[in-house]
């Protein structure tokens, strides 16, 4: 009896452990949203921004400067939220991506969906081409060839018999034949069209707009839920396609739902990021060393730590060499691979 | 009524017949080993009264319906499926792997009756100390209890398992062979398990189906079944079974070795 009790603690106390984890994730992201919202050229402190910020939401309760609301609420909040958003987006469709297809270095970026964005960036850059005109001509293009990769991949596993393993193989392909193709457009685009496209493919929250978060958001709303709600899938499909079946999962279906959905979040993010890879790997790693690998809690946890990881990268992208604003893809790396080596190494010791 | 009857089942991949007419029943409260060298479609056989590989011909009939109409879910609910690489993968603790068993029942949140039977199952095989470790850190052994703990949570009328004891030494196998006779004992569940050790399954198993490419060679009590003829013709290997214990057991002669004399 007394041994019963104690299991019911020990799962009670986990459970403590991982809603104590994500409060603590959850009052980071805030106080990093005011923190990072300071940063600029005009000086702004943090308490100011957060006043900025309320005053701005409930104009009739709080009072800043109109200056500082301005400069919140026009320049610098919607980047602040995209980075978090974009973070959040990425990490938790790398962490479906791995869960179902049973990879570690499952990521929008290990399978092509990101390469295929950065090909479509290219064509629109290097040849003008794209289904869209306009302003949107290089966000409709990367949007559209990381859906087309996509489908791709879900097509080649289709044909094959939906599994993981010829997921992550068609994805791989994928990877390199995009890669190809952006190389070939690289060399015969001019130095200027060369740059476009590799600043491109850094990956940066420069471009964000209140519209644009806007869409991001959406999409994350009406998506996130379903996963987190689909998180006794995952769970299972973890396990293996056979596990996944025997416990009730309709194995092919739910692999392609997830992995679609997993899709739009990605595209729909990088297709106005340019190739942030990173977070989308290592988020969920992060979080599994953390808190261990329960989707239900995985999920939201990876966003939210690849929401810190991306706003964090992005704030020191944007003061270490101000006023320049170095490549947020590139940061993202520096802060997140010591870090990742750090967690991994003590994991092993332990 | 036999709680599943297996009835004129074929089924094929692509062009390739691997099962051709098998038909059996199961009882509630029976252990029945699967049989047969590699090949044989020991593990399609088991795939396919689950539902999780539809067959070419025959049907499956589990408590009166055929499970071609149920829903993955309701199979889940019926029949529990312990594949072979079972829990090699599992990155979570005992407890929540065990909880996922719970899975064809959930939505999402878990209730206190779910984690009591978590607990029960954890305590009837004596997996209590264990909850909190992670699965990946067990030995092959209290691994393969958890996933028959699991198993077992899902509540069902079946059990169906892969190979359970490959990979594990003489006492765990035999402590994994008596935890199934008991359930199969005690709370009338049919279990059906593949096995390659033919002395483990006359020791445990109530019955014994031989697979022999795709066809039944012979179904019934381990005594009837395993023969010096049967090992001849299914496994191509001369032997000798013994008769003189509760159970027959087969040694396994080399080549030429009874003209010699060696």
């Amino acid at each position: 009896m007394e041994q019963s009790i104690s299991l019911y603690e020990g799962y009670a106390r986990l459970k403590r452990t991982r809603a104590a984890f994500m409060l603590a994730l959850i009052f980071g992201l805030i106080l990093l949203i005011g923190i990072a919202v300071t940063l600029g050229s005009a000086d702004l402190g943090v308490a100011e921004s957060y006043l900025a910020i309320l005053a701005g939401l409930f104009p009739g309760r709080f009072s800043a400067p109109e200056l500082a609301i301005t400069i919140v609420w026009d320049y610098r909040l919607h980047r602040v939220l995209f980075a978090v958003c974009a973070g959040f987006g990425l990490a938790v469709a790398g962490s479906v991506m791995q869960g179902i297809l049973r990879n570690p270095l499952a990521s929008p970026f290990t399978l092509g969906i990101a390469s295929a964005a950065a090909t479509g960036a290219s064509i629109a850059i290097v040849l003008g081409a794209g289904v869209v005109g306009g302003e949107y001509l290089i966000i409709g293009n990367a949007f559209l060839f990381a859906l087309l990769a996509a489908f791709a991949i879900y097509g080649m596993a289709r044909y094959r018999g939906v599994g993981s393993e010829t997921m992550v193989l068609a994805g791989i392909a994928l990877m390199y034949l995009f890669s190809a193709v952006t190389s070939l457009l690289q060399y015969v685009g001019s130095s200027e069209e060369l740059q476009a496209v590799v600043f491109w493919m850094f990956g940066s929250v420069d471009k964000s707009t209140w519209p644009k978060l806007g869409i991001v958001a959406l999409v994350l709303a009406c998506t996130v839920p379903y996963l987190v709600y689909r998180a006794w899938d995952l769970n299972a499909l973890a396990e293996g396609d056979e596990v996944a079946a025997g416990l009730g999962v309709p194995v092919e279906r739910s692999m392609t739902v997830m992995m679609l959905i997993a899709s739009l979040i990605t595209a729909v993010i990088i297709c106005f990021t340019g190739t942030i890879g990173f977070i989308g790997l290592v988020a969920p790693h992060i979080t599994r060393m953390i808190i261990g690998s329960d989707f239900r809690t995985l999920l939201p946890a990876s966003g939210l730590i690849g929401a810190l990881l991306l706003l964090a990268a992005d704030s020191i992208a944007r003061s270490v060499l101000a006023p320049q604003v170095i490549p947020v893809g590139i940061v993202t790396a520096f802060l997140g691979v010591p870090f990742f080596i750090y967690l991994f190494l003590h994991r092993r010791d332990a | 009524m036999p709680l599943i009857s297996v009835e004129d089942l074929s089924f094929a991949y692509r062009d390739r017949e691997v099962l051709h007419e098998i038909t059996f029943p199961v009882e509630r409260g029976e252990v029945l080993g699967l049989v047969g060298p590699n090949g044989c479609g020991k593990t399609t056989l088991i795939r396919c009264i689950n539902g999780m590989l539809s067959p070419r011909r025959g049907r499956v009939v589990f408590d009166d319906r055929d499970i071609s109409n149920m829903h993955r879910r309701e199979i889940a609910r019926a029949m529990a499926y312990v594949p072979q690489s079972a829990g090699n993968r599992t990155a979570a603790t005992v407890f929540e792997t065990v909880l996922m068993g719970r899975r064809p029942y959930l939505n999402w949140k878990v209730s206190p009756a779910d984690e009591d039977k978590v607990v029960e199952a954890l305590t009837l095989l004596d997996l209590e100390e264990l909850a909190l470790r992670k699965v990946a850190e067990l030995s092959g052994g209290e691994r393969q209890r958890v996933m028959i703990a699991r198993a077992l949570v899902q509540e069902t009328d079946a059990i169906f398992l892969d190979e359970p004891t490959s990979n594990l030494d003489l006492c765990h196998q035999m402590g994994v062979m008596e935890i199934l006779r008991d359930l199969a004992d005690k709370k009338g569940l049919a279990i059906i398990i593949a096995l390659h050790d033919l002395n483990l399954a006359a020791t445990y198993c109530h019955r014994l189906l031989v697979l022999e490419g795709g066809s039944i060679y012979g179904c019934g009590a381990p005594a009837e079944v395993l023969t010096e003829d049967m090992l001849r013709s299914v496994y191509g290997i001369e032997a000798v079974v013994k008769r003189d214990l509760p159970a027959p057991y087969i040694v396994p002669l080399r080549p030429g070795c009874l003209e010699s004399g060696v």
